[in-house]
């Protein structure tokens, strides 16, 4: 591995004044996970890693039931899943975070990691979309906010400018009667990537059988992961039913744009969208009736 | 010789006047390049930037701290072998896949090949080397022997450490969380039902031979 420097600024403004001055040769190191594999096999050269994980804003879980959820860009995938109301309030993010890698990979992997590598496959994407969550990033001029699908621009490629840096998710409380959902199709149990991911949510009207919102995303099928507005219109004011499943499953469908690669054709991944897709509101149309319940 | 183009011979003002300005503008150069690192030099303290030369390290390792002097690249996993020779930690896939560089941080298992040793600083680590007291195997570690987990065994001290750390936090497991516990892990001479019985065993559940 390439020799670099290390620094481990313990405020938002040491990391900003850090990536400013060192433009594109410092990167953010949060779990690592991909970050030193990538340069161990010179995918990516730096001179600087920013390790940001002493930084209070970027390692916090903080949830206010009226606020929602400040959840720091590297808190590892495994504090999201035993954090005891995290857990149960965002199940879709439990989810993403519960199958990314093995253990070992989700007690350092972190969700903000995840969505600024910018894989068209990452996990937690499509789980972030469905729940709303904006990206909050400092810079050298302020801060500002992005919405989730907008954070993404090409493979590989996010939309941070020089020294700008992710501090942390905003994630709304959910509605009452919201149920939200994750799933991915792997050609074995795990550690895998995925070949279509589908994060959906929903929230009930007081019937428990009609649509309010609905929202879904898709994973691995476009350049970027993909927020389908079609889908959730198909969807919104309609009654939970096979025929308005089966349309936001034809309009995902519509909206994809795969291609086909070592792990699927094409047009296996178009089928595999209609199948997910309908997989994924099932589960969040019975987690909503779920939170109903339990209230 | 350069051509003078004015009559008389050279007078000691014109050659002091060449020798002067091609030192002062060496000096003046030089103060940049001295002015500039100076600047660098208190920036990067400003920063507390480290690297990328060695730079001392502690790294508490099974209840002892051990003083080291290493460059921030140096991963986890090569501290513990190069630096330590505590090798139980294997070098396998190097790219956080394979599971066999398992150790435990801050009683969370993570593979050692993708962290870097400076980031460890100030935490406890535990490595297989740590387990056995007085020459007694740790229960686990019996209980691979005895339900046949390893074949080769190199994926082995990283599959105990999983384990370890998996007990750790499910003391009371079913099959199936043993299963998903244990996915970061990879052993190719197939030796999974062994440590999944390993597990079990020192879980106290049957499945394990000893219980059997």
């Amino acid at each position: 591995m390439r020799a670099f420097d290390y620094a481990a600024p313990k405020s938002l403004n040491e990391a900003v004044s850090l990536l400013s001055r060192r433009g594109d040769r410092a990167r953010v190191l949060s779990g690592g996970t991909d970050l030193i594999v990538q340069v161990r096999e010179k995918r990516r050269d730096l001179d600087l890693m920013v390790d940001v994980k002493n930084i209070p804003e970027l390692s916090e879980i903080r949830y206010e039931p009226a606020a929602g959820l400040a959840l720091g860009a590297s808190v590892a995938c495994s504090r999201i899943y035993e954090h005891p109301v995290v857990s149960r309030v965002y199940p879709g993010l439990v989810d993403a975070a519960f199958l990314i890698g093995g253990i070992q990979i989700q007690n350092r992997a972190s969700l903000g990691g995840n969505l600024c590598n910018a894989s068209p496959a990452a996990d937690s994407i499509p789980a972030l979309i469905a729940h709303r969550a904006i990206c909050v990033i400092a810079g050298p001029n302020g801060g500002r906010e992005l919405p989730v699908e907008q954070f993404c621009v090409a493979p590989g490629r996010n939309a941070l400018q020089a020294g700008e840096l992710l501090v942390s998710f905003r994630i709304p409380a959910p509605p009452p009667r919201f149920g939200a959902n994750y799933i991915r199709f792997i050609p074995r149990n795990e550690m895998d990537i995925a070949v279509v991911g589908c994060g959906a949510s929903l929230t009930l009207r007081e019937d428990l059988k009609t649509i309010a919102e609905a929202r879904v995303a898709l994973g691995a099928v476009a350049p970027t992961p993909l927020l389908v507005a079609e889908a959730a219109s198909a969807l919104s004011g309609s009654a939970f039913s096979s025929e308005s499943v089966d349309r936001a499953a034809i309009a995902c469908q519509a909206a994809a744009r795969p291609i086909t690669d070592m792990r699927g054709t094409a047009e296996y991944r178009r089928h595999l969208v209609g199948v997910l897709t309908r997989r994924a509101l099932l589960k969040a149309f019975e987690r909503a009736q779920e939170a109903a319940n339990a209230r | 010789m350069p051509k003078r183009d004015h009559a008389g011979p050279p007078s000691e003002l014109d050659v002091s006047r060449r020798g002067f300005l091609k030192g002062a503008g060496a000096a003046l150069s030089s103060g940049i390049v001295a002015g500039a690192e100076a600047l660098e030099a208190a920036n990067r303290a400003a920063a507390k930037i480290i690297g990328p030369g060695k730079t001392p390290v502690t790294l508490k390792i099974n209840g002892v701290n051990k003083a080291l002097n290493i460059e921030p690249r140096v991963t986890l996993l090569d501290a513990l072998r190069d630096e330590l020779e505590l090798t139980g930690a294997k070098r396998v896939c190097d790219r956080s896949s394979c599971g066999a560089c398992t150790v435990i941080v801050s009683g969370k298992s993570v593979y050692a090949c993708s962290m870097l040793a400076i980031e460890a600083q100030g935490k406890n680590i535990e490595t297989v080397e740590g387990l056995s007291v007085a020459g007694k195997l740790h229960p686990l570690q019996q209980a691979f022997v005895d339900n046949d987990a390893q074949q080769c065994g190199y994926c082995t001290p990283g599959f105990v450490m999983a384990c370890k750390a998996f007990l750790d936090k499910n003391p009371n497991p079913t099959i199936e969380q043993v299963r998903k516990g244990l996915g970061g892990n990879l052993c190719r001479c197939g030796t999974y039902v062994g440590v999944a019985e390993a597990v079990l065993q020192t879980a106290g559940k049957k499945g394990g031979r000893a219980n059997a």
